[in-house]
């Protein structure tokens, strides 16, 4: 029988929740790094007891953390005895160790990005916000970075070593840190054309390589953010989280610091879909696992105010690829509700009916087993989650 | 030895009690007793200081003898009673108040 196995990333650590395929009862396993920032977490297509977590800190920075065993144990890549040996005969310890390419590849430069006064800033590491394993290799991880940056290991975390033709392509220079800083926060990996990445970055937008990361171009033709000075620029947009179905990687849906929107094309142009939606502000976007062109957003006030409006949290499905929206309400709290669901709360199972699943910034957890017709919390008093990634197990 | 005690979250990192005792050969220095200390305990590279500059990271503070080393020079030779094992390194993380 199928489990489902979910990956929640806390402000206080891990937490893995187990079910079977019903979605009725659930095991929580946790907190694992007690205490620490939990970015994301999420395991590999091809090996689902391999996962990678993104773990950090304000005091100690960043350190990556893998589980061989689904979520039971986990070590930080190379430190086991057998693994990397340095030439003192110890392990590296390079699992932490991102630092970007400074080389200037077509004599770009690569070091500089505009601050919040305008003026040129250099690129700090601060932290993972995001790691997508492989669709074909375990060991292939890429990683999303503030300051925004493109990762990759191909030694199962053990060393990180920038796709630095993203910052190097040329529109680097302008783009800008949101409140939240500037993070790579989105990477969408095309499952029928490896060479293809699509990738999302606030505030500068949405960029696509076809060469496997080499080469980037900014996808924003569509986009109209009235928070920047050309509101049509070519980059500088908050794009807050984008998705796709993986058996139509040319359509991929967007939802923007304001506006939800659609493109049908791989990014070349995008149109606003936002339709009867109460507020078009909002973080994550995801699609059915089976419908392609059924979406889910969680309608957010306003950028001003992070909090559901009418304090009722609704997630909003559309059936139709957008512009038609239903709300769904049955088992969310529908009074005196405040919390926020960010970016990587949100997330689709692969049984059928499909599962959906948000974590909450109060704490919450809730899941539908039945494509978002109704809701049950799987656990209330989590610390704030920053993630939520499901795993369908055989 | 050199003793040095480590804040609650590296020892949990790095899978050891509070104190740990390490072989420093002279001179004894700051960046000397971290360089032992990040070689036993790789997984304690760039949770101190900066992969790349070796910064001490900003929220973490260096203590010898009731002395706040944190803006010394890496290279300063540490006093005889942390290298004779009598006062430990005390690496401290910041409080976070609130």
């Amino acid at each position: 029988m199928s489990k489902v196995r979910l990956l929640v990333g806390t402000r206080k650590g891990a937490f893995v929740l187990t079910s079977d395929g019903k979605r009725q009862n659930w095991d929580v396993n946790g907190p694992h790094f007690g205490g620490w920032e939990i970015y994301h977490l999420k395991g590999s297509p091809t090996d689902p007891n391999r996962i990678y977590a993104s773990q950090t800190s304000g005091w100690f920075g960043q350190i990556i953390q893998r589980s061989d065993d689904g979520g039971k144990t986990w070590n930080t890549p190379g430190s086991k005895p057998e693994d990397l040996k340095g030439a003192d005969g110890f392990p590296r310890g390079e699992s932490n160790k991102f630092v970007y390419d400074t080389a200037p590849p077509n004599g770009k430069p690569l070091t500089t990005h505009q601050w919040y006064d305008g003026t040129q800033h250099n690129w700090e590491f601060k932290r993972v916000w995001h790691l997508e394993p492989s669709l074909t290799d375990p060991d292939t991880v890429y990683a999303g970075v503030e300051d925004a940056a493109l990762f990759r290991t191909t030694d199962g975390g053990k060393s990180w070593h920038e796709l630095a033709g993203l910052r190097g392509h040329g529109t680097g220079p302008q783009w800008s840190p949101g409140a939240g800083g500037m993070g790579l926060h989105t990477i969408l990996l095309d499952p029928s054309n490896p060479n293809r990445i699509y990738i999302a970055i606030s505030a500068a937008g949405t960029f696509r390589t076809d060469d496997g990361g080499k080469t980037w171009k900014p996808i924003n033709r569509g986009l109209h953010s009235l928070y920047i000075p050309n509101p049509n620029a070519e980059v500088g947009h908050c794009v807050h989280r984008i998705a796709m179905h993986p058996s139509r990687p040319d359509v991929v849906f967007m939802q923007k610091h304001w506006d939800v929107l659609r493109t049908d094309n791989a990014g070349e142009q995008w149109n606003e879909v936002s339709g009867n939606l109460p507020t078009d502000f909002g973080f994550p976007i995801d699609v059915h696992a089976h419908e392609p062109n059924t979406i889910y957003v969680v309608p957010i006030k306003s950028d001003s105010e992070h909090y559901p409006p009418d304090a009722k949290l609704r997630v909003y499905r559309s059936r139709t690829g957008g512009n038609e929206w239903e709300a769904l309400t049955k088992g969310l709290p529908q009074k005196d509700c405040y919390v926020n669901v960010l970016r990587d709360s949100m997330c689709v199972d692969q049984l059928d009916p499909c599962g959906i699943y948000l974590g909450t910034t109060g704490g919450q957890v809730y899941g539908s087993s039945n494509g978002g017709d109704s809701w049950n919390a799987i656990v209330r008093d989590l610390p704030a989650v920053l993630s939520v990634e499901v795993q369908t197990l055989k | 030895m050199i003793r040095v005690t480590l804040p609650f979250h590296l020892r949990n990192l790095a899978k050891v009690e509070a104190e740990v005792s390490l072989d420093v050969a002279a001179p004894v220095t700051l960046r000397a007793v971290l360089d032992a200390l990040e070689a036993r305990f790789p997984v304690l590279r760039g949770t101190i200081r900066d992969h790349v500059t070796e910064k001490r990271r900003p929220f973490l503070r260096f203590y010898v003898c009731e002395e706040d080393w944190s803006h010394h020079s890496p290279d300063a030779p540490l006093p005889e009673a942390v290298v004779s094992g009598k006062e430990p390194l005390l690496i401290i993380g910041a409080i976070a108040g609130g």
